[in-house]
């Protein structure tokens, strides 16, 4: 008897709750269809309480966003123009003073309550959705892997060196992104390469060392705000380590086609041998073009008796051959670590370099 | 001083009301409602004695708001549970209960109390966050922290007690209690972590180790009460 009690209580205290929420949900948590209007385009219609990042994407507007939605990125910031409901505590850390008081969200924790007015980048708007297949994949070194995608026939993806694109990482549960920057030139319109390391237990590079040829990815993009000058005087410096080399490589080959003429320098930082990437490619093209300079250097020199580089970290390399130069339009890459990036950035405000033609891509 | 001052005044003409209408509410006696609050706000403080809630405590600390918005939720949620959960209590499980007289259940308490915690917030977000929009962004994101905070809970497990015996009265004012002790433990943790700041803390004491042994400095602050103000 006493069990039967027991059962009986647990069960209709467990059924009365969720009846009631369940009850509660349907009446008080609905909020109807919902009109979202994006800069100037006719507002389209999504159900209400789903999240404003994701009624985009379903929308085709392609916002960046790294972290897939969990508030950790801050990169799809988007402005709100009205229907956003207040600032949440989870957006205020990605916000400076001067977004929060224009409008400016974060798309993903902005959640559809009711009719809502947006405004984003218009070259966001360009950004696409592609479908592709990889058709070569080979290892560079001990843990960057060198894939190339066929897109579909009739697609073009049009973009600038130095852009980046997002890779859908396939999930049950839900929608993961990840950004990788694209290594091939703006010219091969059909076909994008990416550099990726192998990070242990990362999401998207597990995902992209096991696809195989023949295997279809789907990513978006073009993203990134990097634009090359185009003029010949103007240097461009790139300086960077690891998978770092993606987006350099873009620019690099962009500039021995489309601009041979222009001054660039590449300097690539490598613990040791087995880490250096395209090497040979660069030298070669370094003696073809009048104006391109190259310069690999290893911090670990001692483990590599055959070679016979520059050594010590690569900001050390750009100090020692750099010249001083107060051209404003000189331009910086930086792609690598972030102590890299923070030691190299130093160096080039030294050299004459303006803080806003430093361009740096942490990982 | 002149707040002081209309504090002792009023304090004495409260005794004297008190006095000469002789309410039979035994209100400074051991047991009654005003020890009951006081014990479960600082010698019985649920944090600082039991330890329990300790995870959102420490990670909620570093600023005052935060703290003083997670405090209030904390206190409220307790309060409205503790009242509903007495019914419970003395309504199905307890021997002599309403519905089950002969039965004891009260070895279902967990399980029950922790489903109408859970199910309790759920119903207060929905609510707030369809009619009071301004409330649910202020205090909303606390309330799914507070499904799970073991402090609620504790309190739920303790105040039906046999040896304590409250009352509906003295279940409200031990809840009340103990959800403003829980307050004014972090709020004081938020401001003693703001002042450390600056400080130069060895490295291995920075922060959660720090945090730890702060707390227990203020526990042991807070027990010098004990003797003056107990429960029960």
């Amino acid at each position: 008897m006493i069990y039967i009690q027991a059962i009986l209580t647990l069960a209709v205290i467990g059924t009365g709750l969720t009846v009631l929420l369940l009850v509660l949900a349907y009446f008080f948590a609905r909020y109807g269809t919902c009109k979202v209007k994006v800069n100037d385009r006719e507002p389209f219609e999504v159900e209400g309480g789903g999240k404003l990042l994701d009624a985009l994407y379903d929308n085709k507007i392609f916002i960046p966003s790294a972290c897939g939605g969990q508030g950790t990125c801050g990169f799809c910031k988007t402005r709100v123009l009205s229907g956003g409901g207040p600032l949440l505590p989870t957006e205020t850390p990605y916000l400076t003073e001067e977004e929060q008081q224009c409008g400016t969200r974060l798309a993903c924790q902005v959640k559809i309550r009711n009719d809502i007015e947006i405004q984003v980048k218009p070259e966001f708007l360009n950004i696409k959705q592609f479908v592709a297949t990889v058709d070569e994949a080979t290892m560079k070194t001990g843990d960057i892997r060198e894939i190339h995608f066929k897109l579909q026939p009739g697609d073009a993806i049009e973009f600038h060196p130095g852009q980046y694109v997002q890779v859908l990482v396939p999930s049950k549960k839900e929608t993961i992104f990840r950004a990788y920057s694209i290594a091939s030139v703006p010219a091969d319109q059909d076909s994008i390469e990416l550099l990726v390391r192998l990070i242990p237990k990362g999401l998207g590079s597990t995902y992209l060392h096991a696809i195989q040829p023949g295997d279809q990815v789907t990513f978006t993009g073009p993203y990134g705000e990097f634009i090359l000058d185009q003029d010949p005087e103007a240097e461009l410096v790139c300086v960077g380590g690891g998978v770092g080399m993606a987006p350099m490589r873009s620019l690099l080959r962009h500039i021995a086609q489309a601009n041979p003429q222009k001054k660039a320098w590449l300097f690539f930082g490598a613990r040791t041998t087995d880490q250096l990437l395209y090497l040979e490619e660069f030298t070669k093209l370094q003696k073809e073009l009048p104006n391109f300079k190259i310069c690999y250097a290893l911090s670990e020199p001692e483990k590599c008796p055959d070679w016979n580089g520059e050594t010590g970290f690569i900001h050390l390399a750009v100090e020692k051959l750099l010249e001083k130069n107060d051209n404003p339009k000189r331009q910086a890459f930086l792609c690598g670590p972030p102590q890299m990036l923070e030691a190299a950035r130093n160096t080039l405000t030294q050299k004459g370099f303006q803080d806003c033609n430093i361009f740096a891509d942490e990982f | 001083m002149k707040a002081k001052f209309i504090f002792f005044i009023n304090f004495s003409l409260f005794t004297k009301f008190y006095n000469r209408t002789n309410i039979q509410m035994e209100i400074f006696t051991p047991g009654g409602p005003l020890l009951i609050f006081l014990a479960s706000l600082f010698t019985s403080n649920i944090l600082l004695s039991k330890f329990l809630g300790m995870c959102s405590f420490i990670a909620l600390s570093r600023n005052m708001k935060t703290s003083f918005g997670m405090g209030i939720a904390v206190t409220f949620v307790t309060f409205a549970t503790a009242l509903i959960n007495y019914g419970i209590h003395h309504g199905i499980l307890a021997k002599g209960s309403v519905i089950f007289p002969d039965a004891d259940l009260t070895y279902l308490e967990f399980l029950i109390f922790i489903l109408v915690i859970a199910g309790f917030v759920q119903f207060v977000e929905i609510i707030l966050e369809r009619f009071i929009p301004s409330l649910y962004f202020s205090f909303g994101i606390f309330l799914p922290l507070i499904t799970v905070n073991c402090a609620i809970l504790g309190v739920n497990l303790l105040m039906v007690d046999p040896n304590l015996n409250f009352d509906l009265f003295k279940t409200g004012v031990y809840a009340l209690g103990s959800g403003l002790g829980y307050c004014l433990a972090i709020c004081l943790m938020a401001g003693i972590r703001n002042k450390l700041q600056d400080a130069d803390i060895p490295e291995p004491l920075q922060g959660l180790g720090s945090t730890v042994i702060i707390t227990g400095i203020m526990a042991l602050a807070f027990m010098g009460f004990t003797g003056m103000v107990e429960l029960g």
